[in-house]
């Protein structure tokens, strides 16, 4: 195995060890999840009951979305989390003088994020299934693939930005853990189709990795193909925000090194 | 004891680190050998930690370079990592994982070869095989930098930087663990570059110190040395003569 993998499978080991030794933290993956998955479940049992049909694929709609919308989510956390966990064990300067380049640490955070996604969705998806009768999967059948790809890749895009600012700020930079993303969530047309929203706003969210997915994704499950468009749109947008996230956390790095803050978050 | 004729293992250049207006480390220069023992002293804030952490490029100068093996800690972090460790008494490894697991993590980062057995060795050193299965979080303070020592041997690194290595270790296993670096340092003629505020251990353990006095040298050499410098009887009367007076900085300029 080269280098690189052995270093990365490290680190992946490290937070992977966290769930070994602590209940906690592993029901704590899924309990949230499955939480919202009740609420929004019931509230579109609910609704189908007053007004079949429509009614229906907008609440199957609501369910993936808030799925989707947690593989985003999750995955973000992964990435910050991880950094904000050596930051809370005083590890960083042992992170940062051992041979693990940046780059791996955060490709490590990655799979991490990765396999707890596929975790959180595979039991979310079989729950949809037993209790709602929703095939959430079948639902989007193989678009999911390029649908997942993408938004993964916003997800990673948003921790890497937020994981800089947290070298940079340390403690102080931990609510961006949890507020990042919900800075997206509004103009991303998680739950909404981008048109309800007002013209200027939608230009915004056009220039979002993330709106093409959940615009996409709710054009999958009206039993319409994928627009190739969205799937290149997308990509290509976080081809461009992962270029600027790579050089924002590079250069935070940098400027934390030369300005002491590295430390002082490594020893605070 | 140093060979003198080989090069030095790490070459620290004018050393300076500004901080806005504020000077912590001014034309900071040393050399360290395979073999040596250097003792950076200096009362807190002299910039003791600052040198620490430029050499292990945790921190850019404001100028200055240093040269490990001819590469540089800024520009080659990783193939600088794979040679040297650091330990401090104030650092600490993941409470949520056991002794073990930690220094399985590690050793993977450093991609040791043998891991399980190099793991083992530097647990029976510190006398931690006991302690495997505790969590880090779980251990004493002294434990704690044991667990911390341990980590730095890891990698059988050729130079190892020790921040108060002995800070919070009862008397007889600060004794035990110099005994211990004074043994690899013999064995593998490792450089060592070690702060401590304890003058009677940087006495017995270290070939050559160096003061610091607010970012500056204001003396160097054998212990031996320094107490003639400075007329004193011991390191301890030397450090409080220094820096309560500071006038060593004019005479070595002058001189």
């Amino acid at each position: 195995m080269s280098g690189s993998l052995v270093r990365i499978s490290a680190m992946l080991r490290r937070y992977l060890y966290l769930h070994r030794r602590s209940l906690p933290r592993t029901l704590e993956l899924v309990f949230w999840p499955v939480m919202e998955l009740f609420v929004w479940g019931y509230l579109t049992v609910y609704f189908k009951s007053l007004a079949p049909g429509l009614a229906g694929q907008l609440a199957f709609a609501f369910l993936n979305g808030m799925i989707f919308w947690d593989i985003l989510y999750r995955n973000q956390q992964a990435v910050t989390i991880s950094v904000m966990e050596e930051i809370w064990h005083h590890n960083l300067l042992n992170i940062l003088i051992s041979p693990l380049r940046l780059w791996e640490w955060l490709a490590a955070t990655f799979v991490y994020g990765f396999l707890k996604s596929a975790v959180i969705t595979g039991v979310l998806t079989g729950l949809a299934f037993l209790v709602y009768h929703f095939d959430l999967a079948g639902g989007l059948g193989l678009s999911l693939i390029p649908l997942v790809f993408n938004l993964l890749l916003f997800a990673w895009i948003l921790g890497i930005a937020t994981a800089a600012l947290l070298l940079w700020w340390g403690y102080s930079a931990e609510a961006l853990i949890w507020g990042i993303p919900f800075l997206v969530q509004p103009l991303s047309a998680v739950f909404y189709p981008l048109t309800v929203m007002p013209v200027w706003v939608q230009a915004v969210s056009r220039c979002l990795p993330s709106t093409y997915v959940f615009e996409g994704m709710r054009l999958v499950l009206a039993g319409q193909p994928l627009p190739a468009e969205f799937f290149w749109a997308s990509l290509g947008l976080n081809g461009l925000f992962l270029l600027a996230a790579g050089a924002f956390f590079y250069w935070m790095y940098a400027k934390a090194l030369e300005s002491g803050r590295l430390v002082r978050t490594g020893m605070e | 004891m140093a060979s003198h004729g080989e090069a030095p293992l790490l070459t620290a250049r004018g050393l300076t680190k500004f901080y806005g207006d504020a000077a912590v480390l001014q034309d900071l220069s040393f050399e360290i050998r395979s073999g040596e023992i250097l003792g950076l002293l200096g009362p807190n804030g002299a910039g003791k930690t600052t040198t620490l952490h430029i050499l292990l490029g945790l921190l850019k100068p404001t100028s200055g370079e240093v040269s490990f093996l001819g590469l540089s800690p800024l520009r080659d972090r990783v193939k600088i990592a794979e040679k040297l460790n650091f330990s401090s008494a104030y650092g600490s490894m993941p409470a949520n994982l056991t002794v073990g697991e930690n220094l399985d993590i590690m050793a993977r980062l450093y991609r040791v070869s043998d891991a399980p057995a190099r793991i083992r060795s530097v647990l029976e050193l510190f006398e931690m095989e006991p302690l495997r299965h505790r969590l880090a979080g779980a251990l004493s303070a002294g434990e704690k930098t044991k667990l911390n020592l341990a980590k730095s041997l890891l990698n059988d690194p050729l130079l190892l930087i020790l921040d108060e290595p002995t800070a919070s270790l009862d008397p007889d296993m600060a004794d035990k663990v110099r005994q211990l670096l004074v043994r690899v340092q013999r064995e593998k003629k490792i450089g060592i570059i070690y702060t401590s505020h304890n003058m009677h251990e940087v006495e017995t353990l270290c070939s050559r110190v160096i003061f610091i006095h607010r970012g500056r040298r204001i003396a160097e050499g054998t212990p031996a040395e320094v107490l003639t410098q400075c007329s004193a009887r011991t390191l301890e009367q030397a450090f409080i003569k220094m820096v309560r007076s500071g006038d060593l900085v004019a005479r070595e300029e002058g001189s």
